[in-house]
């Protein structure tokens, strides 16, 4: 595994000898090749302990073979390097094998039928039925919230970096800090007590309203960051050609600042589109198609992805279903963010000749 | 449509730091004012005051009269909107609105104030372009966005966009201090053109830009850091680069300060 280049020692102050390019790959291969040969040996069965053991090795091969031939700071640097690798591997390993999993067993059921059809006269446990109710719930309780809580957000962070000063743009900071935090069992629970009062029965737009209550902080803080990104210097020019301040923010402050703003929004959405808990206290699951968000308990995919587990009775049939809605909720949380790249990059200020 | 101004005792705050104190100066219509003074004399800050810019920063305010034509821009139940209508403002560094194309950023003011007729709009921008002395190098790319063009151009741009709306006076905070030498002569051989029509303020550190340009210059000075900035004198430029009457000017001028 030793490949060091010997060039001459010392020709000149300014080259030293040097690995060749391709050296961190070998040195991967070859630390990959141990760490198995480690782990066969060991008897060890869980290949995370085989891809550490590759890790470690990796970077302790690194520094001693880059110290041997290249001396200590040009070793220092390439583990460095190394460490930085191995970190973004790591972080990326489980995120690629969560996709594949969901992927894998996602599509064993994922079809046409499947998107169109209810839960309806489906037992649990039976193969069939489909996810078209929990869609319908899921993308009328989003959009609602996203109807309420967009606009409020939107606002208040225009409050709070055009208009606020002193205690009350503080007071109101430090709730949004606060409500980013709330956990969102917590905003179901608010919604509950309200519908307790009223002596209401379970409904979608409920759940809307637990999921705005979640999704406000976010939208206020990512918008405010946004707007504190539009130089003063163009509102200062708007400002000085005679234009009041309301018109100012309007077309000026935020056309510059739009495709941030929805980029904003759609992370918003996507953040509460997976949310249970408030969705499974007001909402209440349904396996019957119900399109009136106003009436009557609603069905949302990740609660339809909980009850198919929690109810299954370890039925595969049911696993499957739970898979595929998996999968139709990523690839919906996905399809939202391409969105708002897409707009983020067409309302992007041009810059072109 | 050119209008005098007359300062009197005019005092400025950024919340309890006084920037300028107990100014008095007049500004005469269709001529070229130059303020020179070192950096945090204030000179800047007073020049904001005269479109109640200075109010857009926090905790800025104004104590003093300015007249415009005999109307106080302070006076009580005047609009801060339409003093800035009347008084338009050129930065330093070029600031075309970038989400807009060059013919929307000429537009904007209008636009944006709602008070134009559509069939003046193409007529008044042409003008405005002409005026400011860019029409021949974009009459091909109205449509392409105003932060295409190049620095010169830019802040060119951001004159024909500022005398689009037809302001009495118009301010420039070192409009060329971005720019490079022929942009600079661009501006300044169009401020030349300009002061037939308008009532024209420069901030420049540049005292030969002050001596080519204005016809009469103010020298601002402070005593010391933190202290309030103050107007040494103002008199035909002429004047204040061959004789001036404080010495301090002279000493200034001649690069002996201190």
């Amino acid at each position: 595994m030793s490949h060091a280049v010997v060039t001459d020692k010392r020709p000149s102050s300014l080259r030293g000898a040097q690995l060749p390019k391709w050296s961190p790959w070998a040195i991967a291969a070859g630390s990959l090749a141990v760490a198995v040969g480690i782990g066969l040996a060991a008897g060890l069965h869980s290949r995370i302990q085989w891809g550490l053991i590759a890790a470690l090795l990796f970077i302790a091969g690194t520094f001693g073979i880059a110290a041997r031939v290249e001396g200590k700071r040009q070793a220092k640097d390439r583990v460095a390097t190394s460490l930085v690798w191995v970190a973004f591997l790591i972080a990326v390993v489980p995120l690629v094998s969560l996709i594949w999993v969901t992927v894998q067993r996602g599509m064993k059921v994922l079809d046409g039928y499947f998107l169109t059809h209810s839960m309806g006269l489906v037992a649990d446990s039976e193969p069939g039925g489909g996810i078209y109710h929990a869609i319908l719930g899921s993308l009328e309780q989003v959009g609602l919230a996203t109807v309420i809580a967009a606009p409020i957000g939107v606002l208040t962070a225009i409050y709070l970096v055009e208009y606020g000063r002193g205690n009350l743009a503080r007071a109101v900071t430090f709730f949004v800090d606060v409500m980013t935090g709330i956990p969102s069992i917590v905003a179901g629970l608010f919604i509950l007590s309200l519908m307790l009062i009223f002596d209401m029965q379970p409904f979608g737009f409920a759940g809307s309203l637990a999921l705005a209550i979640l999704m406000m902080p976010v939208v206020v803080r990512s918008t405010e960051e946004m707007l504190k990104l539009v130089p003063n210097e163009l509102r200062e020019a708007s400002l000085a050609l005679g234009v009041p301040k309301w018109r100012t923010i309007l077309k000026v402050v935020l056309p510059t600042s739009i495709g941030g703003i929805t980029t904003g929004i759609m992370l918003a959405v996507a953040r509460i589109a997976g949310e249970t808990a408030p969705v499974l206290l007001l909402v209440w699951g349904n396996p019957f198609i119900n399109a009136n968000p106003f009436e009557g308990a609603q069905a949302s995919l990740p609660l339809y992805i909980y009850q198919q587990y929690a109810n299954s009775a370890g039925s595969g049939a049911a696993y499957d279903r739970a898979w595929a809605a998996s999968l139709t909720l990523i690839a919906f949380v996905m399809i939202l963010n391409l969105l708002a790249r897409g707009i983020a990059r067409w309302k992007a200020p041009k810059t072109g000749r | 449509m050119a209008k005098r101004i007359d300062v009197s005792g005019l005092t400025a705050y950024y919340g309890s730091h006084k920037a300028i104190e107990d100014i008095s100066m007049t500004v005469e219509p269709r001529s070229v004012t130059a303020f020179i003074g070192p950096s945090g004399c204030g000179k800047s800050t007073f020049l904001r005051t005269l479109n109640r810019m200075h109010e857009v920063t926090p905790g800025g305010r104004v104590e003093g009269k300015v007249l415009l034509d005999d109307e106080d821009l302070y006076g009580h139940g005047v609009d801060p909107v339409s003093v800035r209508r009347e008084v338009g403002m050129v930065f330093q560094r070029p600031n075309p609105f970038p989400t807009m194309s060059i013919f929307d950023n000429v537009a904007a003011g209008l636009r944006l104030n709602g008070n134009y007729k559509k069939n003046e709009l193409s007529d008044i921008v042409e003008k405005s372009l002409r005026g400011a002395n860019l029409w021949n190098e974009v009459k091909d790319r109205l449509n392409k966005p105003g932060s295409g063009l190049s620095g010169g151009q830019q802040q060119r741009l951001c004159i024909a966009r500022a005398i689009a709306v037809e302001p009495n006076v118009l301010l420039m905070d070192e409009p060329c201090s971005a720019l490079d030498p022929i942009s600079t002569l661009a501006i300044e051989d169009l401020i030349g053109e300009l002061k037939e029509r308008f009532t024209i303020v420069i901030v420049t550190h540049n005292m030969q830009q002050a001596a080519r340009v204005s016809d009469r210059t103010a020298f601002f000075n402070l005593a010391a850091v933190g202290q309030p900035g103050k107007l040494v004198e103002i008199d035909d430029t002429e004047r204040i680069f061959s004789n001036p009457s404080v010495q301090a000017t002279e000493d200034y001028i001649s690069g002996r300060f201190g």
